[in-house]
């Protein structure tokens, strides 16, 4: 419990490499924050610098209004559950779990009885007696989130915790994670470079890329209001499709026109580009798979092509089209199956298409 | 009718035998000619009484074992070992470990600092022990000097039986030290940071995590030292034979020395082989003892 506030903090490293910056943040008390970008981008290092594992190079920390940054992580009272479990690998299961408590010379009975209380949440009472190196890398995982819960930290940081579960296993986990926020409810920070476990957890999703943090929102207002072409990129599987177009005015309508065809631009987003002065210039165009459709009639073609990939996943299909504007992909549940090099013709859900200023890659629709 | 079955599992438990022994005779070889044969002559030698020179001698049966339990120099000589063992093994284990400690985190001259400290193990011991020989003289060794300059009074190191152990314990741990800490600085660096940093979260002060993490991760090279350097010590000789010959009046005689003076000295090959054998049944006990002791402490 415990509200968590980052100041314009920097971490430049001994090399001069600045991991992190001039990142600022604001996490509530009680709040599930997740950082997610992809690898390199400064995730762990700002979770390090919370728990302070790490020097703050610039900035300021607040934990509860108070100022962290020279606090020694033994009293900054968080808990982190690392992407290699850190377990101690010479104790129990039990000893490792109740480690903190005996630190902090709680009485025994009182430990056994948080231990089997927490071991029972779990589902690690069978495991007590055995050492990590007798684990498997889920059980190993329940034991690093056990040795957190026990302490009733002000906060839970995670660091990539599913990172080294298989795929099943990661689906479960996430589940139990999601379970374990409830009951706690207590403030977490979850990194992690995987974005389909981003947006499934969280509510609130901090995307950061080369140390600086590009947009925090919901899930479903990175989906559709990405801020910038990145952001767009890195949400959503398959990935977006961009494509160049250039915005003109024709007849009173702002549209794409993009090498096979054009995009009529709803009002809101005309307003957007008459605004910004886009008419008569080149633009960057994006469109999720799942707003890709096939063109029914030759009007409305706005790409056309040949299919490349024909994957079919049950109850929708992946399309890969090698169309003049290079690979679109499109994620369609009207199932026909498609052969290699078949004709196809493309359309796309006008309102849903994202515009970017090609040279700073910022979203000019939104 | 299993016999056909355990005649096939043992014909295929052995039939890659020649091809095994092909590939470790090699090694073998001098294994048998220059440990197992003299361990097994030495065991034969001390049922006799042969004098090292005589081209006979007699087979005594018990007579040297009893002869030895009833020698009251013997008993001296395994107390002396005693000590030197636990004198040499103990400090050689903590000092290396303190000076690994300060060394492991690299600074501007550590390198030459972990050579320096090293390079003794590396010295012939009898160069070294000449040389501390100087150390240790009475009048102007620089052992007394410093005392002096400290304000102490000057000791008689070697050519006193209240100090002559002290001083062989000191210059055979001064040796060892640097081997100790380069074991130590590996296993140090082998320590997982992850471990340092969860239990750094987990509110532990640097001294519980010295004593919860660092000990207990390292302590396959502390037992793999304890061995070591006990097998050492009880093998040591050429610093008792440059700085004491085992005086003055037998202070410094261990088994081995004592091994020495019956057969090489005294003549007598029979007792002397029986205070080896003696040894090597306590080496034998010792590391026994530890291999089970460490079952309870090492954490591999
Ligand atoms: N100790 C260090 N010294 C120098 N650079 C580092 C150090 N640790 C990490 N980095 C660099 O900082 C960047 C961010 O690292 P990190 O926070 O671990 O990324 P992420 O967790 O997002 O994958 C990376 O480019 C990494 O190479
Ligand atoms: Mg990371």
């Amino acid at each position: 419990m415990a509200e968590i506030i980052l100041k314009n903090i920097t971490k430049e490293y001994e090399n001069g490499f600045q991991a992190v910056k001039n990142v600022s943040l604001d996490i509530k008390d009680n709040e599930f924050v997740i950082l997610v970008g992809p690898s390199g981008c400064g995730k762990s290092t700002t979770l390090r610098m919370i728990a302070g594992l790490e020097d703050i190079s610039d900035g300021d920390l607040f934990i509860d209004g108070e100022r962290m940054n020279d606090v020694a992580p033994q009293h900054r009272d968080i808990a982190m559950v690392f992407q290699n479990y850190a377990l101690y690998p010479h104790m129990s299961v039990y000893q490792n779990i109740a480690y903190s408590l005996k630190i902090k010379k709680i009485p025994k009975s009182e430990i056994d009885q948080r231990v089997h209380e927490v071991a029972k949440s779990l589902g690690l009472e069978e495991l007590l007696d055995r050492k990590p190196g007798q684990l498997s890398g889920g059980q190993k995982q329940r034991v690093a989130m056990g040795r957190a819960i026990i302490r009733h930290p002000k906060a839970f940081l995670m660091d990539e915790p599913l990172s080294n579960l298989d795929a099943k296993l990661r689906g479960q986990m996430r589940v139990e994670i999601a379970d374990l926020y409830q009951r706690l409810n207590t403030t977490f920070i979850y990194v992690t470079h995987d974005q389909t476990e981003a947006m499934t957890l969280g509510t609130k999703i901090v995307v950061m890329k080369d140390g600086e943090i590009q947009q925090i929102d919901n899930p479903t207002n990175l989906f559709s209001y990405p801020v910038n072409k990145f952001v767009a990129g890195f949400i959503g599987t398959p990935t977006m499709n961009f494509f160049e177009a250039e915005c003109a005015e024709e007849n009173g309508l702002v549209v794409l026109k993009t090498v096979a065809g054009r995009i009529v631009m709803n009002d809101a987003k005309a307003a957007k580009l008459r605004e910004g002065g886009w008419i008569g210039k080149k633009v960057t165009g994006g469109i999720r798979p799942e707003h890709v459709i096939l063109s029914q009639d030759g009007e409305n073609t706005v790409f056309s092509g040949k299919v490349n990939v024909f994957e079919l996943l049950g109850s929708n299909a992946i399309i890969y089209v090698e169309t003049e504007a290079g690979m679109i992909v499109m994620n369609t549940s009207q199932v026909q199956v498609y052969e290699h090099g078949d004709k196809i013709a493309l359309s796309v859900i006008a309102d849903k298409v994202h515009v970017f200023d090609p040279e700073t890659e910022r979203t000019v629709t939104n | 009718m299993s016999t056909p079955k355990v005649k096939r599992k043992f014909k295929r438990r052995y039939d890659k035998l020649p091809t095994v022994l092909l590939f470790v005779l090699p090694a073998l070889i001098p294994l048998i000619v220059f440990w197992i044969y003299p361990i097994c002559r030495s065991v034969y030698l001390s049922f006799t009484n042969w004098d090292f020179i005589s081209p006979t001698y007699k087979i005594v049966g018990l007579k040297n074992y009893i002869s030895l339990f009833r020698n009251p120099r013997f008993f001296e000589a395994l107390g002396h070992t005693v000590v030197f063992t636990a004198g040499t093994l103990i400090p050689t284990i903590v000092l290396g470990l303190v000076l690994a400690l300060l060394l492991v985190r690299n600074f501007h001259g550590s390198g030459i600092l972990k050579f320096i400290l090293f390079s003794p193990w590396i010295t012939p011991t009898v160069a070294i022990s000449i040389v501390w020989t100087w150390i240790y003289k009475t009048d102007g060794g620089i052992a007394n000097t410093i005392l002096t300059a400290l304000g102490a009074s000057p000791l008689k190191w070697i050519s006193s039986s209240d100090t002559a152990m002290l001083s062989v314990i000191i210059v055979t741990v001064w040796k060892s030290l640097g081997y100790a800490m380069i074991f130590y600085l590996s296993a140090l660096e082998r320590v997982p940071g992850e471990l340092y940093e969860a239990v750094a979260l987990d509110g532990a002060s640097k001294w519980r995590t010295f004593f919860d993490i660092t000990l207990p991760c390292i302590s396959p090279t502390t037992f793999f030292l304890m061995i070591i350097t006990m097998v050492n010590s009880l093998q040591a000789y050429d610093q008792i034979q440059v700085l004491t010959q085992g005086g003055p009046s037998g202070s410094t005689r261990t088994l081995l020395y004592m091994y020495y003076q019956l057969g090489f000295q005294e003549f007598n090959m029979g007792q002397a082989t029986a205070v080896a054998v003696v040894m090597i049944l306590l080496t034998v006990g010792l590391s026994v003892i530890q291999f089970k002791a460490s079952e309870k402490w090492v954490h591999y």
